[in-house]
């Protein structure tokens, strides 16, 4: 594919890499000749997260696979804000099949390569948390467990936020969605529930296993390129905020993502055949989980009409958590 | 090469003669003997470079041969009874996506209670599905339909199932003519794809369609589907002239010509029942055949030339007629309003024999006039009562 010339109209934002940086510095997405592959145009809503984290993840394969990408997208936000007949936002071979089933059919982009003897064409597969944590869970593991040569990347916002923000397996404790309500005794999702999807995709054994985010986009297109380096079964968790899921402010959502990153709540790591290979420590001192929780309408009842100091106190012992496993801990602290 | 040969090795090595590049399947009897068949197929290298992948579900099987057949593979699979539910939502996706791969459907009961023996009701369950759906008659006619298949679906960009009587067909073993691979060559191009995933020209397969165009897109397929229809006979002359035996792709009448009854059946049940016809012809009787191999799309036309003149019909229905008159009855009554009277017969469900003295009485009784429109054959009324129900 040919790239495309691109206005930088994203001067100066912490998004697209500082211009100012050396050249070899700056993000694939800043440069001139990234692919484009999700372009502009397409419906998702302002601050989206899931939308800016797929461009990124997008463009970075593209450059690795020198153009040569088929990308496999599940239902949800990504695939129905992308391509509203007769328009496509996708200017890469793209298909959509159904919700449960993506990583199935990037195994059967991946069987038909082999079969033509094309060892070029890379597969990248890619699914919110629903599609990817729950109703295709079965088709992830198939394809991990076969060791296809395919990237699977998981948009996780937390909820099934196409259908209206209902609860998925990869909602975090205490968040309200439609249909993990606050009210009642416990309002919002219940503690204990939900899967950690990256960590059973570790235990698959595979070549490669990282958590990213849409805070540090280029911590997203290394591990990007990284895992575009290996063959075999690969997965990428990327956090990608939603404001009208989370109820945020659309200036907010990279804000959001780093913060998730910086409480401990969401660790930061990559895994190769089975073992964390490398963890990112927090810049600063852990931020109290309250400063990520605070700006989010989907845990108000945890501050209104008064403080649930409970709740909050088992928030924050699960960043400790996180922080103690993984060995989180910056250097200063 | 005329071998002696169970009915699923016949697929499997006809299917092999297709050269797929793509075979993907989950097991489940009576399918199991295709795959299997096919995965030795594979590993001895009689597949070329074709990739058979193991997959974790019927619905990740189907998913696979989505992916490929989109990338330009010729695909195949197989299932069953629960396996073909478990696809479903996949079933209507290659339909609706166009993508031509052919599925043997080793027909099966469905639970509950659970049976793994044969009837029709998995296949006519998914009759709205948008695949074709072709019913073989015996063993040699199931290993023909399947190159005939390939060609149908990808001229006309809809996928096909070969439904084939579990264990009554594919564990049976009886000569088959297997075509020499040439021969399926001479008749069976490389698969050229109209639409590809492919970087060199990106396409976006499987967007978004909203109201103002979704009515438009249905329509379409509905009148490829009636394409299909066109095709078919045609494609399947054009096979059977070339390995030099018949190949029933719509219905295959039998000593029908002035037959006041008409017997309307699919599957292996037909070879019976043409048994039958010749015993009751020899008593005089005014009796034909008709298997019907063309389900879906359903062939309106050839129905209606069919009944038309005859006294009485009589549908031997092989599924379940949950609270209805019977699957193909109910599309018989539909295609000729005001014609003879149909007569469905539940017949030969989760695997019980349709034998030829049980047909005998049936087509007695409605030459009586005695049949119902809807009934069940050899039904064991002291199991009911036995269950404290009244039959
Ligand atoms: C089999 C099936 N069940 C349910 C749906 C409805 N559905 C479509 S998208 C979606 C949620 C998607 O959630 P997620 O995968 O997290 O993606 P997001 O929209 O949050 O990016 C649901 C429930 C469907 N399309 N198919
Ligand atoms: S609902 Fe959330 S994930 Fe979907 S388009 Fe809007 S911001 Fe993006
Ligand atoms: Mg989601």
């Amino acid at each position: 594919m040919t790239t495309q010339r691109v206005k930088f109209y994203q001067v100066g934002s912490f998004a697209v890499g500082n211009r100012l940086l050396d050249p070899e510095q700056r993000t694939i997405q800043s440069g001139p000749d990234r692919a484009n592959a999700l372009t502009s145009g397409h419906r998702a809503c302002r601050g989206c997260g899931e939308a800016l984290g797929a461009r990124f993840v997008q463009d970075a394969a593209m450059r690795a696979a020198g153009g040569k990408l088929i990308s496999v997208n599940a239902t949800g936000c990504l695939e129905v804000f992308s391509t509203p007949f007769p328009e496509t936002a996708w200017q890469v071979p793209w298909i959509h099949s159904l919700f449960g089933n993506a990583p199935s059919v990037a195994s059967g982009v991946a069987a038909a390569l082999r079969a033509k003897g094309d060892t070029r064409t890379r597969v990248l597969g890619q699914g919110g948390d629903g599609g990817t944590v729950d109703i295709g869970f079965a088709s992830l593991s198939g394809m991990f467990e076969r060791g296809d040569d395919v990237l699977f990347v998981c948009y996780d916002n937390g909820g099934y936020m196409n259908t209206g923000v209902q609860r998925s397996g990869a909602t975090p404790p205490a968040a309200r969605t439609a249909t993990t309500p606050a009210v009642g005794p416990a309002p919002g999702n219940p503690f204990g529930q939900g899967k950690d999807a990256a960590r059973i995709a570790v235990a698959h054994r595979i070549p490669y296993v990282a958590t990213a985010t849409v805070a540090d986009l280029h911590d997203l297109e290394d591990k990007v390129t990284a895992a575009m380096e290996l063959h075999g079964a690969r997965y990428l968790h990327v956090l990608v905020p939603c404001p009208l899921g989370w109820g945020s402010d659309a200036s907010e959502t990279v804000k959001l993502a780093r913060l998730a990153v910086e409480t401990g709540l969401f660790p930061l790591y990559e895994a190769r055949e089975g073992r964390i290979a490398a963890v990112t420590r927090l810049r600063r001192g852990p931020v109290p989980v309250e400063e990520y929780l605070r700006p989010q309408k989907r845990y108000r009842h945890l501050f209104e009409p008064e403080r649930d100091e409970a709740t909050l106190d088992r928030l924050q012992s699960i960043a400790d958590a996180n922080i103690d496993e993984y060995g989180l801990a910056s250097e200063e602290s | 090469m005329r071998e002696q040969i169970e009915g699923s090795q016949a697929v499997a090595r006809t299917v092999a003669s297709c050269r797929p590049d793509v075979v993907c399947a989950y097991p489940i009897s009576p399918q199991t003997h295709i795959v299997e068949a096919l995965a030795v197929l594979a590993r001895t290298g009689k597949l070329g470079a074709a990739q058979f992948v193991n997959v974790e579900s019927e619905m990740a099987a189907l998913s696979v041969a989505i992916g490929a057949s989109a990338t330009g593979a010729r695909t195949y699979t197989a299932t069953a009874s629960q396996g073909l539910l478990f696809m479903a939502e996949a079933l209507y996706n290659a339909a609706g996506l166009g993508l031509p791969i052919v599925m043997t459907v080793a027909n099966r009961a469905i639970g509950a209670p659970i049976n793994i023996w044969n009837d029709h009701s998995d296949s006519i369950s998914q009759r709205d599905s948008g695949w074709i759906q072709l019913y073989a008659l015996d063993n040699q006619h199931a290993a023909d339909l399947h190159p005939v298949a390939y060609r149908l679906a990808e001229e006309v960009s809809v996928p096909v199932m070969v439904c084939v009587d579990g264990f009554v067909l594919t564990h049976a073993v009886e000569p088959v003519d297997l075509a020499e691979p040439e021969r399926v060559d001479a008749f069976l191009p490389p698969f050229r794809p109209r639409q590809v995933l492919d970087p060199a020209d990106p396409v976006t397969i499987g967007a978004m369609v909203g109201p103002e165009a979704y009515t438009e897109v249905r329509y379409l397929a509905h009148t490829n589907a009636k394409r299909a229809l066109e095709r078919l006979p045609v494609l399947a002359a054009d096979y059977a002239a070339r390995v030099d035996r018949s190949v029933p792709a719509i219905a295959d009448a039998y000593r029908a010509v002035g037959a006041e009854t008409l017997v309307i059946a699919m599957g292996s049940v037909v070879g019976t029942l043409e048994d039958t016809v010749d015993e009751l012809r020899g008593e005089g009787v005014g009796v034909g055949a008709l298997g019907l191999v063309a389900f879906r799309p359903f062939p309106v036309d050839v129905i209606r030339a069919a009944v038309a003149g005859r006294e009485r019909v009589v549908v031997l229905e092989r599924a379940q007629p949950t609270g209805s008159t019977g699957v193909i009855g109910t599309e018989i009554r539909a295609a000729v309003p005001g014609g003879p009277p149909i007569h469905s017969v539940v017949a030969g469900l989760g695997g019980r024999p349709v034998t030829r003295a049980s047909l005998k009485a049936v087509i007695e009784a409605a030459n009586r006039g005695e049949l119902p429109e809807l009934s069940f054959m050899d039904l064991d009324t002291g199991l009911i009562e036995a269950a404290g129900s009244r039959p």
